[in-house]
């Protein structure tokens, strides 16, 4: 685990605004629920305290909780990578992960990737390129892109499909996605883990 | 989804005291250990599983990849998939664990999945995944749907009337080749079981799938030292080029000596109902030139066994194929 972690490019910065968010209209309508236990995670460099039902994933917390929409919910199995977020700089799929269990982790969503007018180069690229049509897997795909950088992979395009197959696309928006992915690559070099 | 108590373990005493009182370690368990989740969530959203309470394992120092003394290897519990594959000695002295585990699910699964989550992964069958169909591994009992409905994924290795699911596990074949040894801590103490003896045949009891009690706790997995010389390779067939399940594996570890195999480790996936080690085609191969008449004699060896239903045929072939081949592309470079 450590030479990836270690690895894995600070996608952030080194944000730490560490003000609990406030949500009160959330807390409060959650405060209610049976059997709702206290959480507390850090999502895009801020801290959340929330009441939470354990079975909550981290997908729906992120969404119907911190109202944080970019992570998709697609086949809700881990199967199409529509919810594909980074947890401590490694992506993975949200839906299946039990936000309770991620508490002192650090979270990154769409959202703490990139805004308008302060796109990550991936995001960039993918306007660049022309990498959706709906759209709808779009932020999985980048959220996927964006770790790919900083992971163990080859040169070839081939490469990057394999690496990419946990993204679904009913499109068929590949091939510019490969692109878009090829060109920040082959731009940026960044570093890479060993 | 069945609600659930959620409890974080801090060390291995604890997860063994509170899962010791559960009902079962098998199917239907009322207390489970949790960590990547990704088989463990899956099955609970379809009611599959349904525990009263889970013991999140996450934080036992189980997580890493150490050198023993005599050259093997010690795998923590809790390495992820990824880690596991991509760690330099794995790729180095154990490349049929690398390209099975490289293989199998997604980036991002890879990043969740642990070792022994992985060595517990249930069977993909669509009659276990929906419990509005009969099936004797989810409800004993209840029969099996597979065996007159849609079977072509299934096994053809080491099923019974009751049961036909495949075990779906990448890295369970090569740790198959490879000769693991499980190592589990549990309320009686500590024991070792090589990864042959870990998963069970369904026979009449398919509920059943591994020789774990309650309270036993996977701590770690260890590898023999490479066997010199050994080439190795994991060939994986599928309907898809990438994430998807195998249709047949194989797994083989292979020393030989100017055109002679002194010694075959061969293992099998997507057709047997527990990654299935082929004594009989290692028997073929060993002292034996490394020739296609003699990768046919091993395939067919392997396969002799083989029980197919009425969709899953083809796996027979497609089996001794996947064997030839991989035979072929590991003795090549050797």
């Amino acid at each position: 685990m450590a030479s990836l972690l270690a690895s894995a490019g600070p996608v952030l910065g080194e944000r730490s605004r560490d003000e609990a968010a406030a949500i009160p209209e959330t807390k409060e309508a959650m405060a209610a629920v049976e059997g709702a236990i206290p959480v507390t995670l850090r999502v895009n460099g801020k801290k959340y305290d929330l009441q939470i039902d354990p079975r909550t994933t981290l997908l729906d917390c992120l969404r119907e909780h911190l109202h944080l929409t970019g992570s998709k919910k697609g086949c809700d199995h881990g199967q199409c990578g529509a919810c594909t977020v980074h947890v401590n700089g490694r992506r993975m799929n949200s839906c299946l992960c039990l936000a309770a269990m991620y508490q002192g982790d650090e979270i990154t969503t769409i959202e703490g990737v990139g805004q308008p007018g302060n796109l990550h180069p991936i995001q960039e690229a993918f306007v660049a390129h022309d990498a959706y049509q709906c759209g709808y897997c779009t932020c999985g795909q980048i959220m996927s892109a964006v770790a790919l950088l900083t992971e163990p992979v080859g040169p070839e395009d081939a490469e990057i499909k394999e690496l990419m197959s946990g993204n679904i696309c009913r499109c068929g928006a590949y091939q510019n996605i490969v692109a878009a992915i090829q060109s920040v690559r082959q731009s940026a070099r960044p570093e890479k883990a060993g | 989804m069945k609600t659930f108590e959620l409890t974080r373990a801090d060390d291995p005493g604890q997860a063994i005291a509170v899962a010791a009182k559960a009902n079962t370690a098998q199917q239907g368990a009322d207390i489970r250990f949790i960590a990547g989740g990704t088989n463990l969530v899956d099955y609970m959203k379809l009611n599959v599983e349904t525990p009263r309470k889970l013991v999140d394992v996450n934080h036992l120092p189980f997580d890493k990849i150490e050198n023993l003394p005599d050259g093997g290897l010690k795998i923590g519990a809790v390495v992820r998939n990824s880690d596991l594959a991509y760690h330099p000695i794995v790729r180095k002295n154990y490349a049929v664990l690398s390209e099975a585990l490289l293989s199998g699910a997604s980036p991002q699964l890879r990043n969740m999945a642990t070792t022994a989550g992985n060595l517990l992964q249930r069977t993909r069958c669509m009659y276990f995944r929906d419990t509005a169909m009969p099936c004797n591994k989810r409800e004993p009992g209840s029969g099996c749907a597979a065996i007159t409905g849609v079977n072509r994924g299934l096994a053809i290795l080491g099923t019974s009337e009751d049961c036909i699911a495949s075990n779906p596990s990448d890295m369970n074949v090569a740790m198959s080749a490879l000769e693991a040894t499980i190592h589990i801590r549990g309320p009686k103490g500590e024991r070792s079981v090589p990864i042959g003896d870990f998963h069970l045949l369904p026979g009449n009891t398919p509920n059943r799938e591994t020789v774990l009690e309650p309270g036993d706790l996977i701590t770690h997995v260890t590898l023999p030292p490479p066997s010199p010389g050994n080439r190795s390779l994991y060939l994986k067939l599928r309907d898809r080029a990438s994430f998807e399940f195998a249709l047949a594996s194989a797994a083989v570890v292979i020393t030989a000596d100017g055109g002679k195999i002194t010694r075959a480790r061969v293992a099998l996936g997507g057709v047997g109902t527990k990654p299935w080690r082929s004594p009989e085609a290692e028997a073929e191969l060993t002292g034996q030139s490394a020739t296609p008449a003699v990768f046919q004699k091993a395939a067919v060896a392997a396969l002799r066994d083989a029980k197919p239903q009425s969709q899953n045929g083809f796996k027979v072939e497609l089996a001794k194929r996947c064997l030839v081949h991989a035979l072929k592309l590991v003795t090549q470079t050797a």
